[in-house]
This record gives C-alpha cells, structure tokens and sequence, in this order.
C-alpha cells in the first residue's frame, strides 16, 4: 500500500489546516513524514550544483568547486526556485512508474507537493510555497539533492 | 579494505586537517557542509562539497540520518565526524554500522560505554584504576550519606555529561537537595538522561590526558600524555606534551592506567583518557575517556612524528595498529595556544564576525591548524576556535620561546581574539617554570583584573 500523488496532497492540507506541526505516517514499509516548519525558505537559495552523485571516475573539482558555475542567464525576476529544504534523494513522482507530482506547465498553489525527498528512507513532501506555472524541473528523479538546490522553477502567478 | 572517499562530518580547522591527510593518502574528501560553510576554507579545499542543511547545527551537522544519506549519496565509504557535533554520539557510528559505511572512530557500543559516565567510573574501579572519590546516588538519603563520606566541597555531575557540562559545585551539605534536583532536571534536558552521581571536588589538580589508538581487538598502545590544565571554565587554552614537572613514575602510572582501560574496552581508533592529578599526593584518578581526535591532537603528532588522523583511517580500513610501542619515540617538546574569537576583556565573549584581514606565523618548528584566511566568516552557530598554533623544539624553554614569538606575531583583524591573553600566559613565571594546576587562568585572571581596575583607580 503506497499514497498516491493525490492523497498526499489530502494530508498536507489537513495538516495545514490541522494545530499541528509535524506529522508522521507509517503504513507498510511507507513512511511520510511531513513539517510545517520544513516550508521552503523565500530569499533566493545560493547557487547550487545540480551534479548527480559522482560516478567513481568523475572526481575532482578544480579548487574552489564548492559552489558549481551558475550557467543560468540573468533570473528572470517574474520566476521563482523553489530549493530543496533538505539534503535527500528527490523524487519526482510517489512511486516508480507514477506520473510525477508536476511537470513542466502544471499549475502549483502554495501547498501543492511538488516532489518527495527521501533520507534514509523517510519520505518527506516537498510543497511549492508558491502559486504559479512551472516552468522547469532541473532535479533529476532518483538523484542526490542537496540542501538549497533549486528543484523546480515557477513563474509567479499575477 | 582500502578507504576511498571519506566524506567529512565536521568544519573549521579539524575540517581542514582532515583533508590535508585525505590528500596524503590519496583519498578523496567529500565534505558535508552547512550552508554557512559552503564558502569556507574546508569547502575550497574538498574535492567536492556538499550542503547538508541550514547553519544552526541541529539541522545541519547533527543530522546522522542525513549525514549518512550524503555519504551513500556520494559513494563515500566512510565517514570522519571529527570532534564534537556527532563525533561522541552513538547516533551516527549506529547509522553508519547499519548501513555499511566505516565509521572512522570506536564502535557505537564503545562511545556509549564511555559516553556513560557512570558506566567508565564502574569499569576503572572494576580496574583498579583510582577515580575520585564519590559515587552514583538515586535519593536524597543517598546523596547526603555519600556526601558526609566523601566530604565537601563537591561536584554533582551528570551521568550523560563530561567536559565540564551538567555540574554543579556544593560547598556545604546544605547545599546538596537544591544542587541535586537543578543538576537532575538539566541532565535530562540537555542529555536526555537524569542520573547524577557525586565527586569530591579536587581543587589543585592538573589536567593530564593520555593519548592511545587501538585495533579494536584488544592491542592498545599509547603515544604519551598531554597536559591541559591551563583551562577556564573546562575550556582548554594551552597544551603540551610531556607534562612538565611530573615525576617519571606517575607518567608511566598513567600511560600504563590508560593502556589498561582502552584495552578492557578492546577500543577501536584513536581515544584520549583524561587524569585529574594531584601532585603533591603523587595521586591520580580518571575522569573519563573522550572517543575522538581530540582538539590538542598536534602536540602529540609534533614530538612523534604520527600523523593520528592517518592512524584513524589505517584502523578504519581494518589495518589494526601499524605502529607498536617500541615504534613510539617521543622526541623534543610541544605547546599548543587555541586561539578564539572572543574577547577576554568581555568576559569572553564570542566574537563572530569577518575577519578582514589575518596573518599567522610561520618558521622553524611552527605548525598552525587553521580554516581561517582573509575574509573568513565566522559564524555565531559554532565554537569560537579560530587557528591552533603549535610550536615544537629540543626542549620546553626552545618550544616555549618559538611559541611567544609565533603568538606574538600573529595578527588577527575585523574580530575580537585571544591573542594577548595566551602571550601573558605564556610569559607569565609559574607557566613558565612548569607544572600549573587547572586553577592557575582563574588566578592569573584575577590578578590582571584587579591590575587593570587599578590602573583605571
């Protein structure tokens, strides 16, 4: 028994709309775990590498690689990342197979859970913290993320 | 098996160090960094840097759950967590056995058994190895007895404690119901453990510590002892090896006691059993035993020629000891000045801040830790240790003299040092002639302070 995308998105809301901060679900070797505090800060996240895990042969930055090149353009001010709130594994969809939770044109409100990041097996939902369209997803499904990394863009509903 | 990729739970200096023996070795560092580390002197260096959280440690460097996904993430094969954040706690070696990451330090099982106060104090008397008179206690009766016993002034300390945290001093029986039930309730709180036990209070002893690696199979060998009794607060400031004016007999007392108690655990990695001393009685007793590298680690690499954090990665890698203890010849002498940002002037006040600019000392026999160059950002969420300045010579008068002048040639710009305090601790004549108890800082405080208010009368 897993949630769907759907259900998920049924408990945050009763969350929000619930006095408590946290809440953590287990049901059949599936955990979800989800916290109103873990919202998504609003200042801009530093620049983040976007690098996969490294293959064994892809190793060693030059000095000073603590922070990959930012190869966007200018940011377009109308556009918002939305970082990650935690170091984990990102998962686009609830489970393999699934359709994602977004895509590129999906329209998000502030509570729409965009993806999942798991840490050591803990399910955390990711919400978008920002009413919009999405406009890119540069996080890979199944990769590392780290804490900041921007996971999906949206343009900023007017 | 050989170590790989050894990502790094840990910043500042000990971040730093690391990864200069990771380069020696050859193996590559990963090093897991708040985001107020991203930019720092050990994100520069690592071979790749990844962002653990936010600044405030609690969600940041004392994630073990996310400090091991990062290490899985990266397919790092081990992990080193430095000294303090997660390096005591059973947490993360419990993870990393878990999930087959080398934990580059004791077993779980070790670190609570010496975590646990109460548990150490049992197996050094189980030893015959002196501790200081006291004892668990669990009422009010209890303690009261026990206290007529051992007799005041004393300490009521948390079982869960250690390093000077969750104790409180009683002068008089009186004293003892109030002490006990505040150190109780803030053991509890701040270790999740509410036992307390008592200890008469030594007032001139000196801090002295004994420096051993073990293979976890029960062979130990020690690399001689350090002496950090010039503390404020249990905060060390300066340390050297060896103990000056120490006979020869109590030294090889507590390198044998020390041996004996890592041996009884069959202690895995690098550990450090600490001695409260008491000269005049030619007496010691242990205090407890810290299951890391600790912070005053180079003096020992200074007089032996062992780079301890390669010795950790040896027996990591399940090498066992490499070196015996006919090999550990101890040479010269070393001093060790922590320097802080905090301002001695201000009751010590931290002092964080951008350091705008910085010159440390160099020359022969100079060895200075550091994460700390020009810009540097020193952020109020951790320690306030800025650089170790290590001095090593012939003997204690060449150590101490190169030591006076590296301190006295560093500079340190845009936030508040210790630098000038550590210079008159240097030049004062009882450090100089060697062999001060834990209460010499306090003193010398003292005497500068009613100096100064003099000066201002």
């Amino acid at each position: 028994v897993t949630l769907t995308a759907k259900e998920v998105a049924e408990i945050t809301r009763l969350l929000e709309d619930s006095t408590f901060d946290e809440l953590y679900l287990e049901m059949d070797g599936f955990k979800l775990s989800l916290r109103r505090s873990g919202s998504v800060p609003t200042e801009a996240a530093p620049a983040a590498s976007a690098t996969p895990p490294p293959a064994p042969e892809a190793q060693r930055r030059p000095v000073g690689g603590a922070t990959a090149a930012d190869t966007r353009l200018a940011p377009d001010p109308g556009v918002q990342d939305v970082p990650a709130p935690l170091l984990g594994t990102f998962y686009r969809a609830p489970k393999p197979g699934a359709p994602p939770f977004v895509e590129v044109g999906s329209a998000v409100e502030e509570d729409t859970v965009i993806g999942i990041i798991e840490v050591m097996k803990l399910m955390n939902a990711v919400r978008a913290s920002v009413r919009g369209t999405v406009t890119e997803v540069p996080a890979q499904d199944g990769v590392l993320v780290e804490y900041g990394e921007t996971l999906i863009r949206v343009r900023k509903a007017t | 098996v050989a170590i790989r990729r050894v990502l790094i739970a840990n910043r500042g200096e000990i971040a730093v160090r690391i990864i200069r023996t990771c380069r020696a070795l050859q193996i590559e560092s990963v090093l897991a960094a708040s985001e107020a580390d991203r930019d720092s002197l050990p994100a520069r260096l690592a071979d790749r840097t990844v962002c653990i959280g936010p600044a405030r440690p609690s969600e940041s460097y004392l994630r073990a759950d996310t400090l091991v996904h990062a290490a899985l993430g990266v397919h790092a094969d081990a992990i080193h967590p430095g000294y303090g954040f997660l390096s005591e706690r059973t947490a993360l070696a419990q993870l990393c056995e878990e999930h087959g990451v080398r934990f580059i330090g004791p077993t779980a099982s070790q670190i609570a058994a010496v975590g646990d106060k109460l548990r150490a104090r049992a197996a050094a008397e189980a030893l015959d190895i002196p501790v200081v008179p006291g004892g668990p206690v669990s009422s009010p009766d209890e303690a009261q007895a026990l206290a007529r016993r051992i007799g005041t002034p004393l300490l009521v300390k948390a079982a869960g404690g250690g390093g000077g945290r969750g104790m409180k001093r009683v002068d008089t029986l009186d004293e003892l119901p109030a002490a006990l039930e505040l150190a109780a309730s803030e053991a509890g709180a701040a270790f999740g453990d509410a036992r307390v036990y008592l200890e008469r209070f030594v007032a001139l002893g000196r801090h002295i510590e004994v420096q051993i690696l073990g293979d976890g199979e029960g062979r130990v060998i020690h690399l001689g002892e350090r002496d950090c009794s010039v503390q404020r607060r249990y905060q060390k400031l300066v340390e050297e090896t060896p103990a000056p004016a120490l006979p020869e007999s109590l030294r090889g007392a507590l390198h044998e006691a020390a041996v004996r108690f890592a041996q009884a655990l069959a202690y895995r990695g690098a550990g450090t059993v600490e001695f409260l001393v008491e000269p005049q009685r030619e007496a010691f007793y242990l205090l407890e035993m810290n299951a890391r590298i600790q912070v005053e680690h180079p003096v020992t690499e200074a007089v032996t020629g062992v780079d301890l954090v390669a010795e950790q990665i040896a027996i990591a890698e399940g090498d066992g000891l490499r070196l015996r203890q006919p090999d550990i010849a101890r040479r010269g002498w070393a001093i060790e000045c922590r320097v802080n940002a905090e301002d001695p002037a201000q009751d010590f006040r931290p002092s964080p801040g951008v350091v705008r600019e910085v010159t440390w000392p160099s020359g022969p026999g100079i060895r200075v830790d550091t994460h700390i160059v020009e810009g540097a950002r020193i952020p109020p969420f951790y320690d306030s240790l800025m650089a170790k300045i290590i001095a090593h010579g012939m003997d204690r008068q060449t150590a101490l003299g190169r030591l006076e002048h590296a301190v006295c040639a560093a500079r340190v710009v845009g936030v508040a040092s210790n630098l000038a305090l550590q210079s008159s601790i240097l030049a004062d004549l009882q450090f100089q002639a060697g062999g001060v108890d834990t209460g010499f800082l306090p003193r010398l405080l003292e005497r500068t302070r009613l100096a100064g208010s003099g000066d201002r009368g």
